[in-house]
């Protein structure tokens, strides 16, 4: 039965390993994007105008309440096609997104309204003496978001990444619906051909867990680095 | 922060080029991503492989179009191609004046017919009365769903939809429905394997409806893609002659799948 | 890794500090217009004609999402009590289980624990003619006791991690107080430890129903008809793509609406004054 999950063929132990490969390549895109979206969402949500404050809270109400699979699909079929669309009205060719770079996007903007929620509440739990305190010693705010604020918000920030980076491993799940061959249509694929479902779907869920508890431990480390210096906090 | 965007902006004018190049001139050939042998599926190299994708290479290289196979979730395959993600389908599309009211078809590539496999324990038959208070299970946007819901809703228990026919027949095998309807060449092999033994048998073949099951199974294309529909008749035209299709259904089936 | 405990989004409106708009300001106005429009162009521009015909279905297909929501909330909810009483306070033994259960489910996507659940433990039954034989196989070969499993454990498993740390977070001179007044054990829990505890985690589950609410149409997958099962038939039959995905999203985001607005007149209800 085991020899089944030989990592090469007749095994389809690369398949799960290769689809495995595909999942972090998709949540590691997803999680940048979502934190470059995030920046921006927090910053506009903090300091922006009326206006950008309020597209930015449509934004985090509509991604936080629809579901993911739903945006997914929205976003995959409908997002292409209106790019498309346009490239073909400014008189460019048509571009083709492939299934890696329209997973990132699609899982990306899911996580950039998650983000920018945790972002927001990071830079907000920064006493506001310090960020004083840098403009009273003239800091430009290029130098000020590098040297004040990034530092002090990371330690109230990695709790909320931290899941968020789950989040997003797991998420690359639901790609499977639009055929992207990542672990959880890879695992499906080879229980379908073999028959032996409940040997792939555990096979799967280990090497899950394996991602998990892996990240789980670099980013305890992380995270004690980002604390260095801080008394530690009991969970309230 | 403005050196950071120039980067970001740069980046992404480089990511629309290089994907826009990488699209140009092949014909991207959509299958459906879920195995269905032994018209398609993939080996543990991840490479597909069955009668159906040998015909679609086939079809191209007689055509002399650069084609590359690219899986599709079936559930999407129809706004894939006309999002322009894949240029034609062939995965085991049926004709149906449905669909072309959506997608052009090309001539039928095969047409085989259409039968229930049922549960060894349960006594029924492929006719309405055959089909009474038993649970159907059927493949979802398939021309088996429309059928079904045509001519056995009204007698079975129950009509249930999956994804996909593996997950139907995996279903069967577990008890969870009573029979599943499809395509005699996908039933017969399942029927066939080892968890289809132990489990079921063919109970019969449906009556015809030309108008749900149509003529057969044709490559799905764009409704604007003329050139591309005339290439793929001629090809198909062309294999049917110099004798490819025959060698290569003879590898498959021991009987003529083009159907009369 | 308590840091990186579970941590749920509160869909609140934001307060915008100091300089607080006015509830209709003109910008407001102009992009409730621009919303106005969009919708009145997405009624106008695309196609609406199948809704008629599948108005029975989408209702079933509703009144089946929110079913599953609310039994697997509550049985869910329950189950994750003594899961985060364990952790917290219990020995070893059934700490270390719960513990695990708890990192599993989270550690694993919610859809690949469905598909084990429905398609591998339902391959294993028919090796064993007597689980077929036996008077619960009439449930066990239909699809929603498994998808009322699946996320009644994922519930369950979320929601132990928060009332893990509700649990903990209940001030210990309490709990003194309570064991100095004689009270006993179980009376102890009942009266003082599990209300405090319930109370401190409200805030979290309006946010962890709507994440339950957004994994519902996982179920799909394994043939129970919900809404959006009801909304890929649509898709399959008609060959409309989007119209259906549209009207999808404007559901759950109704539903979000509405449990966050119930989420909120319960935690009015609550008189909020913590020791």
């Amino acid at each position: 039965m085991l020899e089944l999950l030989s990592p090469v063929p007749p095994g389809w132990g690369g398949n799960l390993l290769r689809g495995l490969a595909h999942s972090l390549q998709i949540a590691f895109g997803a999680f940048s994007l979502g934190l470059v979206i995030g920046t921006f969402g927090a910053y506009g949500k903090l300091y922006g105008g009326p206006v950008i404050r309020d597209i930015t809270a449509i934004y985090t109400t509509i991604v936080r309440a629809v579901p993911e699979l739903v945006l997914i699909l929205i976003i995959y079929y409908a997002g292409t096609d209106l790019i498309n669309h346009i490239l073909e009205a400014m008189g460019y060719a048509r571009i083709d997104i492939s299934g890696l770079v329209a997973g990132i996007v699609v899982l990306g903007f899911v996580q950039g309204a998650y983000a920018t929620e945790v972002l927001r509440g990071a830079i907000k739990s920064i006493p506001q003496g310090e960020i004083e305190a840098a403009r009273a010693f003239g800091m430009s705010p290029g130098v000020m978001m590098r040297r004040i604020t990034l530092p002090a918000m990371l330690p109230h920030a990695l709790p909320g990444l931290a899941n968020l980076w789950l989040i997003a491993t797991k998420d690359t799940a639901l790609l499977a619906v639009v055929g992207f061959s990542e672990l959880t249509l890879e695992t499906r694929q080879a229980a379908g051909a073999t028959k032996a479902y409940f040997l792939f779907y555990m096979a799967a869920g280990l090497l899950y867990l394996l991602v998990t508890l892996t990240s789980s431990a670099i980013i305890g480390r992380v995270e004690r680095w980002a604390r260095r210096g801080m008394p530690s906090v009991k969970e309230a | 922060m403005k050196a950071f965007l120039k980067t970001a902006v740069t980046a992404g004018t480089l990511i629309v080029a290089a994907m826009g190049a990488a699209g140009a001139e092949t014909i991207k050939v959509g299958i459906a991503a879920e195995p269905y042998p032994p018209f398609a599926s993939p080996d543990a190299s991840g490479k597909w492989q069955g009668w159906e994708v040998e015909m679609a290479m086939a079809i191209c290289e007689e055509a002399k179009l650069d084609c590359v196979i690219t899986p599709v979730a079936w559930d999407g395959i129809i706004p894939a191609l006309l999002t322009k993600k894949i240029d034609m389908i062939t995965a085991s599309m049926s004709i149906t004046e449905d669909r072309k009211k959506t997608i052009d078809f090309s001539d039928k590539y095969y047409n085989t017919p259409t039968v229930v496999l049922g549960s060894r324990d349960v006594e029924m038959d492929a006719t309405p009365e055959g089909m009474k208070g038993k649970v159907l299970g059927v493949q979802v946007s398939t021309v088996h769903q429309v059928y079904a819901k045509k001519h056995f809703a009204d007698t079975a228990a129950e009509i249930k939809e999956y994804q996909t026919q593996d997950e139907a027949n995996q279903d069967l095998a577990a008890g969870r429905i009573d029979a599943t309807q499809a395509d005699s060449i996908a039933m017969e092999t399942f029927a066939a394997s080892d968890t289809g033994k132990a489990c079921c048998e063919i109970k019969g073949k449906v009556a015809d409806d030309i108008e749900v099951l149509g003529p057969g199974v044709g490559v799905g294309l764009r409704k604007d893609d003329t050139e591309l529909k005339e290439k793929i008749n001629t090809a198909i035209k062309g294999i049917r002659e110099n004798g490819k299709y025959d060698a290569i259904s003879k590898e498959y089936f021991n009987f003529d799948i083009y159907g009369g | 890794m308590a840091e990186t405990a579970v941590q749920t989004f509160r869909i609140t409106p934001e307060k915008n500090g100091a300089t607080q708009t006015r509830r209709l300001a003109p910008h407001r106005i102009v992009l409730a217009l621009i919303g106005l429009g969009l919708v009145a162009a997405a009624i106008y521009f695309l196609r609406w004609d199948w809704l008629p015909d599948y108005y029975d279905l989408i209702l079933q297909g509703l009144w089946r999402t929110i079913w599953i929501l609310v039994v697997t909330c509550i049985l869910g909810f329950l189950l994750a009590v003594p899961l985060g009483l364990a952790q917290a306070a219990g020995p070893k033994i059934v700490a270390v289980p719960a513990r695990i259960f708890c990192t599993v489910i989270r550690g694993t996507p919610l859809l690949l624990q469905l598909w084990l659940l429905y398609y591998g433990l339902g391959s294993l039954f028919p090796q064993y003619p007597w689980i077929r034989g036996s008077e619960l196989w009439p449930y066990l070969r239909q699809a929603w006791p498994y998808a009322v499993l699946a996320l009644t454990l994922s519930y369950a498993g979320y929601e132990g991690e928060v009332m893990r740390g509700a649990f903990a977070g209940v001030p210990k001179g309490q709990l003194e107080a309570a064991r100095a007044f004689g009270m006993r054990r179980f009376t102890i829990f009942r009266r003082i430890w599990l209300p405090q505890a319930i109370h401190r985690a409200l805030p979290t589950l309006a946010g962890e129903a709507v994440l339950q609410l957004k994994a519902t149409p996982l179920v799909a997958t394994i043939t129970v008809v919900d809404l959006y099962a009801v909304a890929s038939r649509v898709r399959q039959d008609t060959f409309i793509t989007y119209e259906p995905l549209l009207l999808l999203a404007a559901g759950y985001l109704v539903i979000t609406g509405v449990i966050v607005f119930l989420f909120r007149r319960l935690e009015g209800l609550i008189p909020s004054k913590l020791g």
